[in-house]
């Protein structure tokens, strides 16, 4: 289905569907079990490894008080961020260079890490690494059950823990990932400090910063703009939120002329040199964008040719169009999250990472529910209702999780194309402009 | 948290609303105030402030779209779970989420057939009581009429709990199409019964039957069962999208086969069409074995398929479930240890697969979601994949498009039920639809995330058969797998190990498995056999071979081989002559545990050292205790805790730091059955079942613990707690400590369970029913024999010897034949009969060792004696009830391998009655609270008017092997009454099924069902090793009838074409007149009767009433593989009868050999004189007259002799 099809029939049928989901008392009530805590226990928990003498110790310090004790690799440095975890079974690499996960120590519910290594830095015709997300690992630190110490792969060329050590990032093994997921799951996304070290730090001593507090994004971004496959026959300004590759790289394999910009880019200004907009995923809140949402508030006024986001850009395109955002209990990350496309009934099977949602509770005039999340409900996507804007919560480009939903990027060069073909102008100002002189045209 | 009482309040109105609505649930809203508390708990941080600043920026005109409260809304469809009646809770999110899915047009069917897959044989064994079962409750819930078929009369499916209707009846299309004549149902199910149901389904097709009675293949259609299962159309289908798929070339001769190789080049890989778990497949590395192996596949199918060979690649499977609307997931991925080249079915399994790079992982996926779509497949499927280990280069090796035994484990090691949903899909529901039942909250319409790894190990069983091939390869030959779950692959692996054989301490070196040489090393790593992994263990941990280097020779990736290493260095340490009980560190200890380390194993490998003393397990798990070492328990929830799940399917690891449940039931633990063996399978899950449902009804609550993945007992609605993990000493009395249990069930399991029952006893282990004690001394020969001659009850002479002259002597006393049994063995099948002083001499000096430490018992051997088998439920000594069976075999044949008939044929009133009282003195002298099974022989009196000797030659307290099939043919469930006599609560009256067995117009009959075409080389001899892998059984109105009809329903048996010879064999053991008799029988049949020696020819065409006219004399060149298939083919032998007796030393004997020749050439065998005499007397009382005129007149169905009834139609015939 092309994005220029305004799709008022199944509109009528996702618009019924939402009333009924609005009379349900569904939203997110599975997820607010998470209240009931596992463990009745009252004093905070203090997990400890057998490292063996001769080893070094980490400690993951909760903020709430929880310690876990266990083996360090990686860097021997400590680092403080969200601590937060992902379900996805594969995807080491992708997970720790996507920049979504900026500011955070990353936790792997999948408790065998680091078995195939760390792959080439081998880069594809676009300039683009092509096994990894981004030039280096975002994370703050990363948590497994068990490190594999010895990798096996073709394409590996150092262990997890040698690319850990060289990029300044600390990790620890040895973590019940399950005890803690249930801990993160009861009482919300949760500070965490790691390090490394004999002793764990002293509580009073660690100097809690929150990185949400931050404007991640900023540090994400691109600073200027940069061109990645020049040739290609449509031009997509791609607002640069803490873009992963493999966005870039599925816009240009569809045949884009992708500019990467920066988040504070400005677009109004140029919009009519961009056949279409792409807003990429990026870390922590969408609300330090204020910039973004604007430009995009005002884009969404004017501009006529096709707009997508995804994830961060999902909540800044549901923001500028006047939905609120909340911070989610713990976030969905993982590879295995059910979305039902509103549009088609069906079910997809997406890769995910976000600790935002939109408030799709109430649409705003003009706007739909694209995509909602399964399992509990909340916003997977929105669109409006007769331009071709889009965006979704999920991660369609993958890398890693599943590559289901990979037809987004097809379908939006498409529209984009289909759109230029069309001659359709950037600006309604400019609509009527052409309209005009067209009518003069032929007169 | 929603309070309990407002959700059980929904709950139950739902399950009211349902049942008056059928299929759709009408909701009425009024929950508006939770989900405002929910919607805003979840937003624990509130909005974010700069969000609600910024509302200002909100377009001009921007409108809220109101929220309607009033409407109440429809859904279609109930989300009800087969766990959900334990676990009832609310899950409104996902029903509300995913009422936003499209939803399936439900197929409207009021009656629907369920296809089994027969006795279990290799290749097809109890997973299909799991998948069947499953199938039968999705169709319960949604109120369908069901219709079973299934002659496996040991299976849970087969239960009254379950199918409406059951027939024991031969799994066959030409009895299916009876019985769908019969029942007339709207349906049919065809992926629940593995190849056997699948082949049949698309023979009813073929048949015209499907279509003549309007019968609808509910899910994957036909032609998509054709097109995956031919593997021409398979790989055509293929190509038109792009998959690769392994090069292949049909062909139907053995010369098309070489020229294909020649074109593909050696080695190649060679498949036959329609096969059992890779029945007639093979590697051929050059012409010669090509040619041989062509030529067996070829007797096999009428197609194969010759192959390149990938060894070395990687073997990945994913089970895809994609339902009628498109919608598609992957819920499993599963990694083989054992690089390509083993049959799947045979390999060490990991899930979820470790060695995959996301992009790998992702490829594989995509692709099979591509297949199953371009197939068209509705249901569950499975694809199989070889990945290059050196590239992204893949090609698929198969599908199979219906639940397999890889989909049972991943059902197992995810905890997605599979079988419920692709019933569900069945029925036109969609993923969106369904729940997931583990969470109950969540859509079924997901990818399940596991936070632990799980690893599955083949159990083989191979040294229970003389002359077997040990080598593992494309074809089949485990007889039963163990699952295992951990948190490291050390120890999900060494968990495994032990699962597998509780005599294997875990990865280590195995005694009889530590080759001299080097070469001789080399040689056992590069060829697989079912010990590879000992091998392993012992190039690694006494040869010091290197990662690399065992890579090089096994081509198994280097991670598992670095994770093996692992544990030998935990194992070298604790081996260390330094190292002591004593001056063991925690963290050792720890480190050890956390590696998979039994308590047994490092207790073993500290009393190696010679300064120490020995060190017992009891003693590691004094020091284990003392640092407060235990394993945790820790829920499977498919979704890695990411959502709260209220499931009770849990495992134990020490790699965690918490519990995931309070420990406040104190249920009753039920030992599980372990692994299925020779000896001990679906049977005793049924036993289980049977035990934990009563439990449930008596009020208690129940805890599994099992670690066979094959089963319905670790289906986890079927207890309150699932343990999935060993049933080991140590780790039985971990969980009893955990969960302050009330006690254990150690009799419904098997021997297995039974082996610890002492040791948990002494550790004030409270084990429910007859004393640990008690068991004991009835399986210690010495005290037995005493207390059976203190109550008087007779036994045959017996003595324990420990020299050979010794034995010689005792058996010249007694006089032969004499029956051995060692109690150390090396090889080969453990207990034999001798029939002179030269066998048994031979046995003993060859088979085993015997000495001091390995004394043999010598029996005498009572030649020509029936055996009776007696399964009984006592209490508190007194008889309670029980059951007689009577063996056709003589005595001498294992009772597993026996076929017993109930009511017993030829039986007096007299001996039944001394049966009785022989049971109730030995339920007294035990004090017997459960169950209990004797085995008796019937010898003839002196004179022929004397009363028969009754001599207990095995009395098992605990339920045997026959305790379905009594329980299925008495109509009284045995186990249900055994487990409330274990707890003492609500026992049963006193009661003698046996007293009115004249008010039974039916006999039952259970035969054996044997798996000799995937042992190659195997002998199919009857002796007193077990050596069948199942068991069928069916009514009749006589013994007869219902032996015929049980025979039918073994794989692989069926009546001999008329006009096609039928081909005898017998040694000078033989009883002259039987096979005198069966010959004459099926002479007169019109069937040429030929044999392979002259002296039996005169045998046969002796004067008197059993004379054969003609008989011909046929002597096969059986070393000559390339001529024998010819020559078997042009002698139009279709009925092999071998009625040797004894057993052969080597695989030169004819006997043998035209036994093999009978399993090898597909042709039918019967190989024990009662069976072929029951057989022919059969045929003879068949209906309208003598069998002899019936053959060739056409006046017998030769596919469906008997007419069928259902189970029903049976019991109702009781007066």
């Amino acid at each position: 289905m092309s994005f220029l099809t305004t799709m008022s029939a199944s509109n009528n049928a996702a618009y019924s569907a939402i009333k009924r989901r609005m009379n349900s008392p569904m939203a997110l009530l599975a997820r607010s079990f998470a209240s009931v805590k596992d463990n009745a226990s009252t004093k905070p928990l203090h997990a400890y490894y057998p490292v063996v003498p001769g080893s070094l110790t980490a400690h993951l310090q909760l903020r709430t008080g929880e310690t876990f004790t266990g083996g360090s690799f990686g860097a021997t440095s400590s680092s403080i961020g969200e601590t937060v975890f992902t379900t996805s079974l594969v995807g080491y690499p992708e997970s720790m260079t996507d920049p979504s996960y900026r500011g955070q120590l990353l936790v792997f519910t999948q408790p065998l890490i680091g078995n195939y290594g760390v792959p080439k830095r081998t880069r594809d015709q676009y300039g683009l690494l092509k096994h990894f997300e981004s030039e280096k690992i975002q994370c703050s630190g990363i948590v497994v059950s068990d490190y594999a110490t010895k990798y096996s792969h073709w394409n590996a060329v150092e262990s997890l823990s040698e690319w850990c050590e060289r990029e300044g990032v600390p990790a620890i093994t040895g973590v019940d990932t399950r005890a803690l997921v249930h801990i993160l799951r009861g009482q919300g996304s949760t500070l965490g400090s790691l390090s490394a070290g004999s002793q764990p730090l002293e509580e009073s001593k660690i100097q809690w910063v929150d990185p949400n507090a931050k404007n991640l994004v900023a540090q994400a971004s691109t600073d200027s703009v940069r061109v990645f496959n020049p040739d290609g026959d449509v031009h997509i300004a791609l607002i640069d939120c803490g873009v992963k590759y493999n966005i870039i790289r599925s816009l240009c394999e569809q045949g884009a002329r992708v500019s990467l910009v920066p988040w504070n880019h400005n677009l109004v200004d140029n919009l009519a040199s961009y056949d279409g907009i792409f807003i990429s995923n990026g870390p922590g809140s969408p609300t330090h964008c204020t910039e973004t949402i604007a430009q995009l508030r005002q884009a969404f006024e004017v501009y006529q040719r096709p707009i997508f986001g995804i994830c961060m850009g999902n909540q800044l395109m549901g923001l500028a169009a006047g939905l609120n955002a909340y911070k989610l209990r713990f976030g969905n990350r993982g590879h295995n999250q059910p979305a039902v496309d509103l549009t088609t009934g069906k079910c997809v099977i997406t890769s995910q990472n976000h600790g935002y949602a939109l408030d799709d509770a109430q649409m705003p005039a003009g706007w739909d529910r694209y995509y909602v999340n399964a399992n509990d409900g909340s916003n997977e996507g929105i669109r409006h209702v007769e331009k071709p804007f889009r965006s979704v919560q999920f991660h369609p480009e993958a890398k890693g999780g599943p590559l289901d939903t990979g037809y987004l990027f097809a379908e939006f060069v498409d529209s984009v194309r289909a759109s230029k073909a069309a001659g359709l102008p950037a600006s309604q100002s400019v609509i009527d402009e052409s309209a005009t002189s067209a009518q003069a045209a032929t007169a | 948290m929603l309070s309990a009482r407002v959700m059980l309040g929904r709950s139950s109105l739902k399950t009211a609303a349902a049942k008056a609505l059928g299929c759709g649930i009408r909701r009425t809203g009024g929950l508006t105030v939770q989900l405002q508390q929910h919607r805003q708990f979840h937003r624990q941080l509130g909005p974010i402030s700069s969000v609600s600043s910024m509302r200002g920026i909100l377009p001009a005109g921007a409108r809220v779209v109101p929220v309607s409260t009033k409407e109440s809304v429809q859904y279609v469809g109930r989300r009800g779970f087969s766990g959900a009646q334990v676990h009832q809770s609310t899950n409104d999110a996902v029903e509300a989420a995913s009422s936003l899915a499209r939803t399936g047009a439900k197929i409207d069917v009021k009656k629907v057939l369920v296809v089994g897959s027969g006795g279990l044989s290799i290749g097809q064994a109890g997973e299909f009581d799991y998948s069947g079962s499953q199938a039968i409750k999705a169709l319960k819930e949604s109120n369908i009429e069901t219709v079973l078929v299934n002659p496996n009369i040991a299976t849970v499916q087969t239960s009254h709990e379950l199918a409406d209707h059951v027939y024991f009846a031969p799994v066959t299309p030409q009895y299916l199409a009876q019985i769908i004549e019969k029942e007339r149902p709207d349906a049919i199910m065809l992926a629940f019964g593995g190849q056997t149901a699948l082949n049949c389904g698309v023979q009813l097709d073929k048949m015209g039957v499907l279509e003549k009675f309007n019968v609808r293949v509910l899910g994957t259609s036909v032609r998509t069962l054709e097109l995956s299962e031919d593997r021409d159309l398979f790989a055509n289908a293929l190509k038109d999208i792009d998959i690769p798929v392994a090069q292949s070339t049909a062909v139907n001769t053995v010369k098309d086969a070489l020229a294909a190789a020649e074109t593909i080049g050696y080695p190649v890989i060679v498949r036959s069409a329609y096969a059992l778990g890779g029945l007639g497949s093979g590697f051929a590395a050059n012409e010669s074995e090509l040619h041989s192996l062509a030529n067996q596949s070829l007797s096999l199918c009428p197609q194969i398929l010759v192959e390149k060979s990938m060894r070395g690649w990687k073997e990945v499977e994913y089970e895809v479930v994609r339902d009628a609307q498109d919608n598609c997931v992957t819920v499993c991925n599963m990694e083989n240890f054992d690089p390509l080249g083993i049959h799947t079915g045979d390999s060490i399994v990991v899930a979820p697969s470790q060695t995959l790079s996301d992009e790998e992982y992702h490829m594989l996926r995509t692709a099979a979601i591509k297949i199953v779509r371009h197939m068209g497949v509705v249901g569950e499927c499975n694809v199989q994949y070889a990945l290059n280990p050196e590239s992204l280069e893949y090609c698929v090796i198969e599908m199979n498009a219906r639940l397999s035994r890889s989909s049972a484990l991943a059902s197992k090691a995810t905890g997605y039920p599979l079988a419920f949903v692709a019933a569900k899909i069945g029925l036109g529901w969609t993923l969106p639809e369904l729940q997931n039942s583990v969470t109950t909250t969540t859509t079924a319409c997901f990818e399940p995330s596991l936070d632990y790894i799980v690893t599955k190990i083949p159990r083989w069983d191979l040294s229970k058969f003389n002359h077997v091939s040990r080598d593992i390869g494309s074809c089949m030959k485990s007889v039963g797998e163990v699952m295992a779950i951990g948190r490291t692959f050390e120890e999900s692996l060494q968990k495994a190990i032990r699962s597998v054989d509780p005599s294997f301490a875990g990865f280590a070196p195995l005694a009889g498995f530590m080759p001299e040489s080097e070469a001789e090393l080399d040689e056992a790593l590069r060829n697989p056999t079912d010990r590879r992994l000992f091998y392993l263990a012992y190039a690694m941990i006494s040869r010091g071979y290197s990662v690399d280097r065992l890579h090089e020779i096994t081509r198994i990736d280097r991670w598992f081989l670095h994770k093996l290493a692992n544990i030998c260095s935990v194992h070298k340490a604790l081996s260390d002559p330094h190292q002591t009980l004593q001056n063991l560190g925690r963290t050792q200890l720890e480190t050890a545990k956390r590696m998979g380390f039994s308590d047994l194993q490092i207790a073993r490998l500290l009393s190696g050292t010679k300064q120490s003393a020995a060190v017992g397990e009891d003693d590691v798990r004094g020091l284990r205790k003392q640092f407060g070492l235990r394993p945790f328990a820790k829920r499977i929830d498919t979704l890695a805790g990411e959502f709260p799940a209220p499931t009770n399917y849990l495992y134990t690891t020490y790699n965690a730091a918490t519990d995931d449940v309070p420990f406040n039931e104190h249920g009753t633990m039920v030992l599980g059955s372990g692994v299925y063996r020779i000896g001990s399978s679906v049977e005793f899950d049924w036993c289980g079942v049977s035990a934990i449902r009563a439990l449930r009804q008596l009020g208690h609550k129940t805890i599994m613990v099992n670690y066979n993945p094959e089963t319905v007992s670790t289906d986890f609605d079927e207890c309150d707690r699932l343990y999935f993990d060993e049933l080991s000493y140590e780790r039985v009395r971990d969980i009893y400590e955990m969960e302050q249990s009330g006690g254990v069930i150690v009799s419904v399991g098997g021997q297995l369970p039974q082996n610890i029952a002492l040791r948990l006893h002494q550790k004030q282990v409270n084990v429910l029913g007859t004393s640990p004690e008690k068991i004991d001394a009835a399986e210690d020969r010495h005290r037995f024999s005493q207390i059976l001659d203190s109550i008087d009850v007779d036994q045959p002479a017996w003595k324990e010897l420990v020299s050979v002259e010794d034995a010689e002597k005792f058996a010249d006393s007694v006089g032969y034949p004499v029956l051995i049994r060692p109690s150390y063995v090396l090889s080969g099948a453990a207990m034999n009969v001798a029939y002179d002083a030269q066998s048994l001499r031979d046995n003993l000096v060859l088979a085993a060792s015997v000495s001091p430490e390995h004394p043999v018992v010598v029996t005498k051997f009572i030649r020509g004696a029936r055996e009776l088998d007696i399964d009984a439920v006592a209490y508190r000594g007194e008889l309670v009830t029980h059951a007689v069976s009577e063996h056709i075999e003589d005595a001498g044949v294992h009772s597993g391998d026996a076929s017993l008939i109930l009511p017993p044929a030829n039986l007096t009133p007299e001996v039944m009655q001394r049966v009785k009282e022989i049971g109730a003195k030995v339920a007294h002298a035990f004090a017997i609270s459960g169950p209990f099974n004797m085995q008796i022989i019937m010898q003839q009196g002196g004179t022929p008017d004397a009363e028969p000797l009754l001599k207990v030659i095995e009395c098992n307290l605990r339920a045997s092997r026959s305790f379905p099939f009594v329980s299925k043919v008495l109509d009284t469930n045995f186990v249900d009454a055994a487990t409330r006599a274990i707890v003492g609560e609500s026992v049963p009256q006193p009661n003698d099924p046996m007293k009115d067995c004249e008010k039974r117009p039916y006999t039952a009959i259970k035969v054996p069902q044997f798996s000799w075409t995937r042992l190659a080389g195997a002998d199919p001899f009857l002796g007193v090793e077990m050596s069948s892998t199942g068991e069928v059984a069916c009514f009749g109105k006589s013994p007869e009838e219902a032996y015929l009809v049980s025979l039918l329903s073994t794989n692989g048996f069926r009546l001999p074409v008329p006009g096609k010879a039928v081909y005898i064999g017998i040694d000078d053991l033989t009883d002259s007149r039987i096979v005198r008799k069966v010959a004459a029988h099926f002479s007169r049949a019109g069937y040429p009767i030929l044999t392979d020696s002259k002296a039996t020819a005169e045998l046969l065409s002796e004067e008197g009433t059993n004379s054969v006219k003609h008989v011909g004399v046929v002597v096969f060149d059986y070393d000559n593989r390339r001529t024998l298939r010819d020559a078997v083919f042009d002698s139009n032998i279709d009925l092999v009868v071998n009625l040797a007796k004894r057993r052969p030393t080597d695989k030169a004997n004819p006997n043998y050999a035209m036994r093999r020749m009978a399993v090898d050439f597909g042709i039918s065998l019967v190989n024990d004189q009662r069976c072929a005499e029951m057989l022919v007397d059969a045929l003879d009382a068949l209906p309208d007259g003598a069998a002899t005129a019936l053959y060739g007149q056409q006046k017998l169905n030769l596919l469906t002799p008997v007419d069928v009834k259902s189970w029903d139609q049976y019991l109702k015939m009781r007066n």
